[in-house]
């Protein structure tokens, strides 16, 4: 379960800045696509492990950390359907407040 | 040593695809574009063209092929017509906004309802947005030659953008004429096999058409508007070498034909200015001072081009072989930003003509002439008109 390493993107501030729209990989223009409104939390006492949210999850973000199943907010676009779908209710999805990191 | 054949617009057009030696070619059959891709498939089929022919199953498949194959860092040639282009839509701004340097091929052909094979340029017409740069040939011989440079403009590091050349549908398609084939030899030291960084590779693995939301979205658009600033110049080079290894040119976005001290020009797009030519020596030759502008590439426009037209231009009049419904011909809207940007005040007209495969003749021609001749008239009358029209028109007029 090896994430890939992304680079944060430059924002431009020349028109000589702004790329192809080809890059090299791993580079993220807009986190998340920027559209996420809530995100999913784990709560580990609750979590026991089984990964169903990690078949579902449609981006595939859900990933095991070294405290238990993590979730990549890089990718993550906020869907729920990790928390609907969890058995145990370990996962409960927080409104992002203001800008997404 | 170059030789001369007997060709149509199409089978010129697939000699010059041949010449260009694309890797991959992915399109899908259609009146009156088939001739073609026929011809493609005989050359790779026969082993004339090393070449990957992709059998697809429509012309959106065909367009979204070519981008795959684009961004696999392969030159790539499509070729559609009519419902074919606008079935391919969706993928048009996908290539263009990715600057994968695909060339297409468009048979210029009426779009239904009513239902039509035969020519006029509402086809094109409707993607003059979609990102594609766009050239209009006028004879077979241009045609082959446009194949040719069309792979060396899109594949231009400081272009880096799909090129749509259009060949009227029937009209220059299916019509023969003797055409000069440039020596194999010549087109490879013109046009280089394509190389580029801008592709997916297992070395150096890139994203491909990425998303960029609201923050950044409208920097990439910003950048690709700009980029087109530096294409004429490019274009120029490229015309320019052609013409120093092969002997033919023509010219940079636009053609002017007897301009200089015209009275009255009339803009044309594609086969139609042959006739046009003829018209004004045949008005030349009685003392009238008439001229014809051919419009090569509507993306980039030729803006610069239609401002330096001199100052004896009274009346200018537009060809348009299409129509946006409800307001006028595209070609026309696009002349009059150009004259307003320029704040150049003639007066000019619209002459929305040959829709579907209706017939243009040299009198229509010089009843429009001799109608610009009258630039007051002009200034004061209706802009849009319809030329050799089945209907009374003044009796339509007044109910």
């Amino acid at each position: 379960m090896n994430r890939p390493s992304t680079v944060r993107y430059q924002y431009p501030k020349a028109l000589s800045e702004i790329p192809l729209p080809i890059a090299q990989a791993g580079v993220l223009i807009d986190i998340n696509s920027g559209f996420r409104t809530s995100r999913p939390v784990f709560d580990h006492e609750k979590c026991v492990g089984c990964m169903s949210c990690y078949a579902v999850c449609p981006e595939g973000t859900i990933y095991r950390g070294e405290s238990g199943l993590q979730v990549d907010y890089d990718f993550c676009k906020g869907c729920g359907i990790c928390a609907k779908e969890c058995r145990f209710k370990a996962i409960s999805m927080v409104p992002e407040e203001g800008e997404n990191e | 040593m170059s030789k001369k054949e007997f060709m149509s617009g199409d089978e010129a057009f697939a000699f010059g695809v041949k010449l260009a030696k694309p890797e991959v070619i992915a399109a899908y059959p259609i009146t009156p574009q088939t001739i073609v891709v026929e011809r493609l498939s005989d050359y790779v089929a026969d082993g004339d063209l090393d070449s990957q022919y992709i059998h697809v199953e429509s012309e959106h498949s065909a367009i979204m092929a070519a981008l795959g194959s684009s961004a696999m860092g392969a030159r790539t040639f499509t070729a559609t017509s009519s419902q074919g282009l606008l079935y391919m839509a969706e993928g048009l701004p996908y290539v263009s906004g990715s600057r994968f340097p695909v060339v297409m091929m468009n048979a210029n052909r009426a779009t239904a309802v009513p239902w039509s094979i035969y020519n006029d340029h509402n086809d094109s017409m409707m993607f003059l947005n979609s990102g594609w740069i766009q050239v209009y040939v006028e004879d077979a011989q241009e045609a082959l030659d446009m194949a040719i440079q069309a792979f060396r403009l899109a594949e231009d590091p400081r272009v880096m953008t799909p090129v749509m050349v259009n060949l009227d549908g029937f009209v220059l398609t299916h019509t023969y004429e003797l055409v000069e084939i440039p020596d194999q030899e010549l087109v490879d030291r013109f046009l280089p096999p394509y190389q580029t960084e801008h592709k997916m590779s297992l070395d150096a693995p890139k994203s491909v058409c990425i998303g960029v939301g609201p923050e950044y979205h409208m920097e990439f658009r910003y950048r690709q508007h700009h980029d087109f600033d530096h294409f004429p110049d490019v274009i120029r080079e490229i015309d320019s070498e052609y013409r120093e290894k092969f002997g033919r040119g023509y010219g940079v976005l636009s053609e002017q034909y007897r301009c200089e001290d015209a009275e009255a020009v009339l803009m044309t797009v594609g086969s139609i200015t042959g006739s046009v030519r003829e018209v004004v020596d045949d008005l030349r030759a009685e003392g009238i001072r008439v001229g014809v502008m051919k419009l090569r590439y509507l993306r980039p426009f030729p803006t610069e081009d239609i401002l330096s037209l001199p100052e004896s231009v009274k009346a200018i009049g537009v060809l348009d072989k299409n129509l946006s419904y409800g307001y006028e011909g595209t070609v026309y809207t696009n002349v009059n930003s150009a004259l307003s940007r320029g704040n150049r005040r003639i007066p000019t007209k619209d002459y929305i003509c040959g829709l579907g495969g209706r017939n243009i003749s040299k009198e229509n021609i010089r009843q429009i002439y001799l109608e610009l001749l009258n630039p007051a008239a002009i200034q004061e009358g209706e802009k849009v008109s319809f030329v050799n029209l089945h209907l009374d028109q003044e009796v339509d007029k007044n109910g």
